[in-house]
């Protein structure tokens, strides 16, 4: 059962009030990333003097909440969205599964319980039906993206989704990971994960080309457009280089990143993407603090300061806001993929506006309506956390209404006021950020996420792979961790 | 007194229609007697066969010219020319609408003259054909025939009949539309670049198809005259071959401006139902249908290389890369070249131009000039433009050269924010390791304008640092081309030992 958690912004305790410059920190490129391959592997740094810790927990815990609370337990699948009628989210299942291991960490839920919550999932999954008919549930081991709640078959006639299964596979083997001990329950739990990484074949979802396609339709096959560019699809190209049973070619990963962008942007040198979200997702589960890919070697980075320059990039757009919507600043920012308004809603004045509803907004160009999505600046946490908790901080005393039954709602959008002068706040939640919280505030305080898959060997084996070396992944292949 | 012109319903003043009619295609007209044999047959008076026979007349060679069609080829008569005066009073009306954003007043409501607008686009016309008139040919020394050639022999062609012997010849026949292969598409009736510019009304609802440069363009003009446009195009994004930044911007601005966009959609069938056109379209799965008045096909353009015996004169080629030809532009006879629109990949006017004149000078003078060594910019004149030279990062890549990009946006700018144009910006692609400039994507409303000044830098070498010493006025678009050196200068500062 759920702790309350009665915080409200204006009764944050001293240690929260976080001084942040007021001008943007340009930092420059030769401080880069001497700092991570001096890291220790278990030396993630706690919040001394910073922030009280019991505040993180309030907010990872909600977050939390959010699994147990929406999940059919006649299936054991979680949903979308906290919507009445919501479908099931292939990629909210991975994050379910991931964070369960959080809330046994941290005594919120039994062990046992979160053992069947996890099997019950990973049941569903192993026996659904994988023939790719508009009826199923998956084909060749991958699955589609939005599932029936009660019959975990497809709806919205969605597509069979390479990345969403990525995320639900990296969850499996985070469970996997988390419960080891030598019980038929938890053996079940990591006998199943293991049976559904080997089952996807990753190699047909190449399509014979160089790169993986984004998905693929019972109705037309593969969607005819791939990846191009920087995007969170680094855990996919892992786990799919990883794979026993249908690895992907090196050169895969080589042609994917081939099409990425190094640019400067407000004086950061940085792997452009423009939503946050892409910026933190492969982050849940890799640490990549140290280790580097062929690209990253190059430009003498890695993805974990990648994504602390990315916030620069963030705070200094909305310091600028060339859009002039309501609150951006220095403490305001987070650009993503959230729910924000749609032009339906009725404006507080008559201005024509263009407003996206649900879309990944990104900087610099857009689109930007106005909407910023508070998860995506707490899943900042890791790279930047004093930036990222002072962002929350402000957001929450402008704006009680994003804090949704104790938890964070998707977007609001300060260009809309109700009649209170109340912004305009995503009804419910989604479970995409609740899991993305769980896990970038565990990353923050423990590293737990991090840990267990630093030491899960398909992992490893696919970062391999990819190029990638360095920090500890060296220590892993001299130590031969295994899965 | 103005009259309505016969077939387009367009009132003109009948001394601007006799005037183009005079410079591209007099009538009645009858063909110099030929030389016994000509330095240089140039077939094709377009872009790049008009700067051939330039060339090859101030080189004091005996030139001469046909054309089959029109004087002026597709930039005057079909392409960039007419479609940049549309462009600009599309511009007019959008800036009417928008008047609030630049702090004025806006119209009460603003009443698009149509006919208007098309007669600007001949008085323009007839005053841009003056350069390449018959008359300013002969002045030049360039014997111009119309007609048909036909290639009889290596060294020879016919003209109806007339024979033209030459020692050289540059073939700059140019490109025509591409027809889709869409079910009833000829049925239904439609509109390509061709045909575009003598529309007659404007329609209510146009259906665009294709997504570059030609759609894009089209599609933004006819929306901003007040037509209900959907624009289809294949592909995830507008103009492929950009940049997906840039692409993204274009896509916004459709939005912006109202226009119906369906990405990923390909158009299935046409058909004419109760007077007006459906047409299916198909987005992987999803099947839906659209209503229009006119529907206009920007899918690109082929070379046009047949009919004119290039058999007999032992040019090799085909429908889709045109005729082929080497590095010098020389095809597999010796003594005949190719230029423009229907040997290059890159089919812009500018490129017929160069080419056109570097296949005169390596056909005349045996200079060896090579197609590969220009630096060729392009633009796609939307609003912002879209505007690239050089090489595209994936590019870069694919080559092996590790490359970092310099990224000013335009809300930086302080001009572009004072012009109330502040979406776009300005990329520099520099290859690691040197401040080599390898390309640049600029995005704004004067990118057309901006890009020559990356070119310049390229073409004389000049690297990175180099531009960052430039000093632009204050306040100019351009001044971000130096602060998007400089910020890479900022990030790569020269050590004391290289110094």
């Amino acid at each position: 059962m759920a702790r309350s958690t009665s915080w409200r912004a204006n009764e944050l305790p001293p240690t929260l009030r976080v001084k942040v410059p007021k001008t943007i920190h340009n930092s420059a490129a030769a401080a880069t990333v001497a700092h991570a391959a001096a890291i220790d592997a278990d030396d993630v740094q706690s919040l001394p003097g910073v922030t009280d810790d019991a505040q993180l927990d309030a907010w990872q815990r909600a977050a939390f909440d959010y699994f147990p609370r929406n999940r059919n337990p006649a299936n054991g699948l979680f949903f979308d969205t906290s919507r009445a009628g919501s479908p099931v989210s292939i990629a909210v299942v991975g994050f379910a599964l991931s964070s369960y291991p959080v809330a046994v960490e941290r005594g919120w839920i039994d062990r046992a319980e979160a053992i069947e919550h996890c099997a019950a999932a990973l049941r569903f999954f192993r026996d659904s039906n994988q023939d790719g008919s508009d009826g199923a549930t998956g084909y060749k081991g991958f699955y589609f993206h939005f599932l029936d709640r009660d019959a975990g078959t497809r709806v919205w006639r969605c597509e069979l989704s390479m990345i969403d299964t990525a995320l639900l596979v990296v969850g499996a083997l985070a469970a996997s990971r988390y419960f080891d001990a030598d019980t038929p329950a938890e053996e079940e739990l990591r006998q199943i994960a293991d049976q559904l990484y080997r089952r996807v074949d990753w190699r047909w979802s190449q399509d014979g080309g160089s790169t993986i396609m984004q998905g693929w339709k019972p109705e037309c096959g593969f969607l005819h457009y791939g990846w191009e560019g920087y995007s969170e699809a680094i855990v996919l190209y892992v786990l799919a280089l990883g794979s026993p049973t249908h690895p992907i070619g090196d050169d895969c990963y080589r042609a994917w990143t081939s099409t990425y962008q190094w640019e400067n942007l407000y004086g950061q040198d940085f792997l452009y993407a423009g939503p946050l979200f892409i910026h933190q997702f492969s982050h849940a589960w890799i640490d990549f603090r140290g280790i580097r890919d062929r690209f990253m070697r190059a430009k003498q980075c890695d993805y974990f300061e990648n994504s602390r320059r990315a916030v620069h990039v963030q705070r200094a757009y909305a310091c600028i806001n060339p859009r002039g919507h309501a609150g951006y600043d220095e403490d305001c920012w987070g650009f993503s993929a959230c729910e924000g308004p749609s032009d339906e809603v009725q404006g507080a004045d008559a201005e024509p506006r263009h407003l996206f509803g649900y879309a990944a907004r990104g900087v610099p160009y857009g689109p930007d309506d106005g909407t910023l999505s508070p998860p995506a600046v707490l899943a900042s946490l890791p790279f930047e956390p004093e930036l990222a908790l002072a962002a929350i901080r402000t957001m929450c005393e402008r704006h009680p209404g994003i804090v949704h039954e104790h938890a964070f709602t998707s977007g609001f959008n300060a260009d809309l006021r109700d009649r209170s002068g109340r912004a305009w706040v995503s009804p419910g939640l989604f479970g995409l950020d609740q899991g993305i919280i769980v896990m970038m505030i565990e990353n923050h305080r423990t590293g737990l996420p991090w840990k267990l898959m630093r030491g899960c060997r398909w992992i490893v084996e696919g970062l391999h792979r990819a190029g990638f070396d360095g920090g500890w992944l060296d220590t892993a292949a001299r130590n031969g961790e295994q899965a | 007194m103005h009259r309505r012109d016969s077939g387009s319903g367009i009132v003109v003043d009948p001394a601007v229609r006799d005037e183009l009619r005079d410079n591209i295609r007099p009538t009645p007209w009858r063909n110099p007697v030929p030389a016994d044999r000509y330095g240089l047959v140039v077939v094709g008076a377009g872009a790049a066969g008009l700067a051939a026979a330039r060339e090859a007349a101030d080189s004091g060679v005996r030139v001469a010219l046909v054309e089959r069609d029109l004087l002026g080829g597709d930039r005057l008569n079909f392409g960039c020319e007419p479609s940049k005066a549309l462009v600009r009073t599309a511009r007019a009306y959008a800036q009417m609408r928008d008047a609030r954003r630049y702090g004025a007043a806006a119209p009460q409501q603003v009443e698009v003259d149509f006919h208007a607008a098309m007669e600007r686009v001949l008085q323009l016309r007839a005053r841009l054909s003056r350069a390449t008139s018959p008359r300013m040919l002969k002045e030049a020394g360039i014997d111009l025939f119309f007609g048909h050639a036909m290639f009889k022999a290596p060294d020879r062609l016919d003209l109806d009949g007339v024979r033209l012997r030459f020692d050289k010849a540059v073939i700059a026949t140019g490109a025509e539309p591409d027809v889709p292969d869409i079910p009833g598409l000829r049925d239904v009736g439609y509109f390509n670049n061709e045909t575009i510019f003598g529309i007659d009304a404007l329609p209510r609802r146009m259906l665009v198809i294709g997504g570059g440069p030609l759609g894009c363009e089209l599609a933004q003009v006819f929306r901003r005259f007040g037509s209900s446009v959907i624009i289809v195009q294949h592909m995830p994004l507008f103009l492929p071959h950009e940049e997906r930044d840039a692409a993204q911007i274009l896509s916004v601005a459709f939005a912006r401006d109202g226009i119906e966009v369906r990405l990923n959609t390909e158009v299935t069938a046409v058909r004419r139902v109760d007077g007006e056109i459906r047409a299916d379209l198909r987005s992987d799965d999803y099947v839906t249908s659209v209503a229009a008045d006119a529907l206009l096909v920007g899918t690109g353009r082929v070379p046009r290389v047949d009919d004119m015996g290039l058999d007999a004169a032992g040019v090799r080629h085909d429908a889709v890369h045109g005729i082929r030809v080497d590095e010098h532009l020389r095809t597999d006879n010796p003594a005949i070249y190719a230029a423009g629109d229907a040997c290059t990949a890159h089919r812009f006017t500018h490129v017929a131009e160069a080419t056109g004149r570097m296949a005169a000078a390596n056909a005349l003078r045996g200079e060896k000039h090579v197609l590969s060594d220009l630096v060729i910019p392009w633009c796609t004149y939307t609003d912002p433009e879209i505007a690239h030279v050089g090489l595209y990062v994936r590019e870069a890549m694919r080559r092996g050269i590790a490359v970092s990009t310099s990224t000013i946006p335009l809300h930086v700018v302080d001009r572009a924010v004072l012009d109330g144009d502040d979406v776009g910006f300005i990329k520099l692609h520099v290859a690691d390791g040197s401040d080599r400039i390898l390309g640049a994507t600029i995005v704004s409303r004067c990118a057309g304008e901006l890009i020559g000044q990356v070119t310049q830098a390229m073409v004389n070498g000049i690297g990175v640092r180099g531009l960052a010493r430039v000093i632009h006025p204050y306040p100019t678009e351009s001044s971000a081309i130096g602060a998007a050196a400089r910020a890479w200068c900022r990030e790569h500062p020269v050590s004391p030992r290289n110094e």
